[in-house]
């Protein structure tokens, strides 16, 4: 098998990869690199479990070629801050924790765009993440929390 | 108390099986049927695979009986030239490379001399249809109390209706799988399951090996409802068995489609009712008719019919009650269990017909329901006297109270008459679920449990209960701290490992925290005693008894130990079907207010309200949770999840098309309980997981029939079989209805 070689920018650090050039983002991340807390829900992009930051966006990892992150910044669950997530530990926002990641990937690129909750409710945001165990009180709760008062439900 | 692995959860950092580095190993995969029934007439490999890469395992590498051993011994582990449904494993493949695996399992083609299937369970077979008994029947039970024939003479209305209900798919975010290794000549077996030793039991029959031999670990587990129960013994006899061929680690985890397609779903059922009533709709005889889809082997179908026509009369008295129940053997991937076991199916048939009951006395719905409700003294269809001293209609009372039940009704009248196109209604639902296993269930079950002290003063809860999201680890470990005054950090749970922990029973069945939790207080209390202290000792003066303990004893080990005792008073005759079902019931009142766009004829839950009363609620947090995530899972099984059949097997088995709700499809969901401490539960508590799936979709169509007049008697109620019942089908709402291609 052939392989490419990329370079790009993961969790703020500069990498270097030989890679399958038919790899997803989120194989490479699971598989190639043990970041495996990006998780795998659908492997076609309904779910959002593997939801990852591509350029500060949040994008389905199962749907990126991994060669389309050559000289970009790639973000994953593993960079974020743990003491930020006090509200959604409080408020029930996991139960199984298979969809949890990709739901907090959504929940603090929510917070980093408050600006949103001006057009679009925190239901509305939320929906590119399923979960089939809080029945979403908990996560819409938490996410409201993290923003303080501001969030529109 | 917060939940105990939530941050873990949150960062990512939770391992759960396909998460877990292991070292040198391969990708299995399985090699399914094409056809739903026949002969096995070849097994061609294809020439664009390597095979000497791969490991191939089929039916002769079995080295016990080839069956995955669960009630009936039916079940081929994999099918030795005959299979009965679409997807029944027949090969398993192993190769280094995913892909690799990927491309050998698309090369191998299976051929089936195709024989005559039955796939519609509502119909009686053919002759040649028949491929179980002499009728095709996996199970027959019947419930009798009273004259039922006579009072429905006599009675002055009949009222008779059908209802049926579709499969469901659990769609547990973590999909299914396994891992399975040698170590040091004991077969180790972890992955994602419900019941640890019902695993080990299956291992251990098909691969003849005794407990010593085999070892089963569970893995953080992704979400479960039911369809990790009985399901994960196969993918663990598929792993084991390519890992014992290759001499090396094997990981089996299926992709969402493979999942989808493969694993079961809740039981389709088709109920019929005929109900004797008197004028003011009082109600005097129950004749239940109850069938369901079992799919190609017994699996639980006979457990899922038993706990589905306890649960058909609903939470009413009546003195004539006759419920006969069937599950049927079809050609379709097997059915299993899925939160509610069968009492969702009938408890929407129930609660709908009490709403075309109502309609057909011109009696209130809730009047009907207040009249009929059991009172404390009065029995059930199987003859339980009911006496827990629960106000059931105060439960219902706080429901209309709190959704605005009868002001709504009124806003409701003026918004239908100003609006052309969008009709709004309410809709409610009456329930009760047992909790625990049925009749002498769990009395077979003879479960046991420990909680070791450790040397550093703390304890150790060793169980088989496992954590899928509905909150064990946290739930145990409150009711050990409590139990002995401790804190929370004092108290450990054991990784679910039948090399240690005893076998306390399966997570299932709403029996973890009612049942085990209180094996845990008495396990607990019996380790206080054994280092020498009453009951009263707490805290400090425990840990400081247990170090002490172990100081004098050094090297051993310290345990308390509590086995299941049947509350006094319990008696069942499983031959009669009579007596009490469940040690406790919950009790519950939904109600729906839903959003009618007639154009589309989408339905929208504009606002939800469940009123339980479980015992005593042991954590807010995880109970409201229970009950949201259930009411939402409830709200997708009435509205929106369709399973698209081809020859018995699900068509549209992706996210795309089985759609479940996000969270811009249903409204905050408005939780109470009300509380009445079971004496015999712990901490007073009662099971919760199952009951909130049972009220959402009666109350949900009940509240659709409520806006636009239709009379559904049938879920999904998607947008097109709802289009049909308010159109009917005309040539416009035909073409909207045509079946997916």
């Amino acid at each position: 098998m052939s392989t490419i070689n990329i370079s790009f920018t993961l969790n703020g650090s500069p990498t270097s990869l030989e890679i399958d050039p038919a790899a997803r983002l989120l194989d490479t991340l699971r598989y190639q690199l043990s970041l495996t807390g990006t998780k795998e829900g659908c492997g076609e992009g309904e779910c959002g479990a593997c939801t990852v930051y591509l350029d500060s966006l949040p994008v389905n990892s199962c749907l990126i070629p991994t060669y389309q992150v050559r000289d970009r910044s790639v973000e994953t669950i593993e960079s974020l801050d743990p003491a930020a997530l006090e509200a959604f530990e409080r408020c029930g926002a996991t139960q199984c924790g298979a969809c949890t990641p990709g739901v907090v990937m959504t929940a603090w690129w929510i917070h980093r765009h408050a600006e949103l909750l001006r057009t679009h409710t925190i239901r509305e945001l939320m929906a590119g993440n399923l979960c089939r165990c809080t029945g979403y009180d908990g996560i819409i709760d938490s996410v409201r929390e993290a923003l303080g008062e501001g969030g529109r439900v | 108390m917060r939940r105990r692995e939530a941050l873990a959860k949150l960062t990512g950092r939770e391992q759960y099986v396909d998460d877990l580095p292991l070292d040198g190993f391969l990708w299995g995969m399985t090699v399914r049927s094409p056809a739903p029934r026949g002969r096995v007439t070849g097994v061609r490999l294809g020439t664009d695979v390597d095979w000497s890469q791969c490991v191939l395992v089929d039916h002769r590498d079995i080295l016990g009986p080839n069956v995955v051993a669960l009630i009936e011994e039916d079940q081929p582990v994999l099918a030795a030239g005959y299979v009965r449904h679409v997807h029944e494993p027949v090969m398993l493949v192993a190769h280094a490379s995913r892909e690799a695996a990927r491309r050998a399992v698309r090369s191998i083609e299976v051929t089936v001399a195709a024989e005559p299937t039955a796939l519609d369970f509502r119909a009686a077979p053919t002759r040649e249809q028949i491929q179980y008994g002499t009728d095709n029947v996996l199970k027959h039970l019947k419930i009798e109390k009273g004259d039922v024939d006579r009072a429905l003479a006599r009675a002055p209305v009949v009222v008779s209706g059908t209802y049926e209900t579709g499969a469901q798919e659990h769609v547990y975010l973590e999909t299914q799988g396994m891992i399975a290794y040698l170590e040091a000549g004991v077969l180790v077996v972890k992955g994602s399951m419900q019941c640890p030793y019902y695993v080990l039991k299956a291992l251990q029959h098909a691969l003849a090996r005794d407990e010593t031999q085999v070892r089963v670990i569970q893995t953080p587990t992704g979400g479960g409802f039911g369809g990790k129960e009985e399901f994960p013994s196969h993918i663990a006899l598929h792993a084991a068995l390519l890992a014992l061929k290759s001499g090396r680690p094997v990981k089996l985890i299926y992709d969402r489609g493979e999942d989808m397609a493969a694993t079961t779903k809740r039981h389709p059922a088709l109920v019929r009712h005929r109900t004797g009533l008197s004028r003011d709709g009082r109600l005097l005889a129950q004749d239940i008719e109850v069938v369901i889809d079992g799919g190609a082997y017994v699996t639980l179908s006979p457990v899922v019919l038993s706990r589905a026509i306890i649960h058909a009369a609903g939470p009413y008295a009546c003195d004539h009650v006759r419920i006969t129940g069937r599950a049927m053997f079809t050609n379709a991937v097997p059915f299993g269990a899925f939160r509610g076991f069968g009492a969702p199916q009938t408890q929407f048939a129930g609660e709908r017909h009490m709403d075309v009951i109502a309609r057909t006395l011109a009696v209130d719905p809730v009047e009907l329901r207040r009249v009929n409700l059991l009172k404390d003294g009065q029995t059930t269809a199987t003859g339980q006297v009911i006496q827990d001293g629960t106000d059931r209609l105060a439960v219902m009372e706080r429901a209309l109270e709190l959704s605005r039940y009868r002001e709504k009704k009124v806003e409701h009248a003026a918004f239908n008459a100003t609006h052309d196109e969008r009709r709004r209604g309410m809709g409610l639902a009456t329930f009760y679920h047992g909790a625990g296993f049925t009749g002498g269930g769990e009395v077979a079950l003879q479960s046991r449990l420990r909680v070791a002290g450790r040397a550093d003063g703390g304890v150790e809860v060793l169980s088989a209960n496992i954590e899928m999201g509905q909150g064990t680890l946290t739930v145990f470990t409150e009711l050990a701290a409590a139990r002995l005054g401790l804190e929370p950090d004092d108290v450990t749970i054991a990784e679910a490992d039948t090399s240690r922990v005893p076998n306390s029973g399966p997570t299932v069945a709403s029996r973890t925290t009612m049942i085990v939790g209180g094996l845990v207080e008495r396990a607990a209390d019996d380790l206080r005693r054994r280092v020498g202290l009453d009951s009263s000792a707490r805290g400090p003066t425990v840990k400081q008894a247990i170090r002490r303990w172990h100081v004098d004893h050094p090297g051993e080990p310290l345990y308390g130990e509590a086995a299941y005792e049947k509350p006094p008073g319990i008696t069942w005759d499983d031959k009669a079907y009579r007596g009490d079902a469940y040690g406790a019931f919950a009790w519950a009142t939904y109600v729906a207010e839903v959003e009618v766009d007639l154009r589309t004829c989408a339905t929208r839950v504009l606002d939800f309200t469940a009123v339980q009363e479980v015992g005593k609620v042991l954590n807010p947090t995880l109970a409201r949770g229970q009950v949201q995530g259930g009411v939402v899972q409830g709200i997708g099984w009435a509205l929106m999840e369709d399973c698209k059949w081809q020859d018995g097997a699900m068509a549209n088995n992706q996210l795309t098309n089985y759609l479940i709700p996000t969270s811009d499809d249903v409204p905050a969901i408005r939780v109470a309980f009300l509380e009445n401490p079971y004496p015999y539960g712990a901490g007073g508590a009662k099971g919760l997981g199952e009951l909130p799936i049972d009220g959402p979709a009666p109350a949900i169509v009940n509240a659709v029939a409520a806006a636009t007049g239709a009379d559904a008697r049938e879920i999904p109620l998607t947008p097109e079989r709802l289009m049909e019942l308010v159109d009917g089908p005309s040539e416009v709402g035909a073409q909207h209805a045509a079946p997916l291609p």
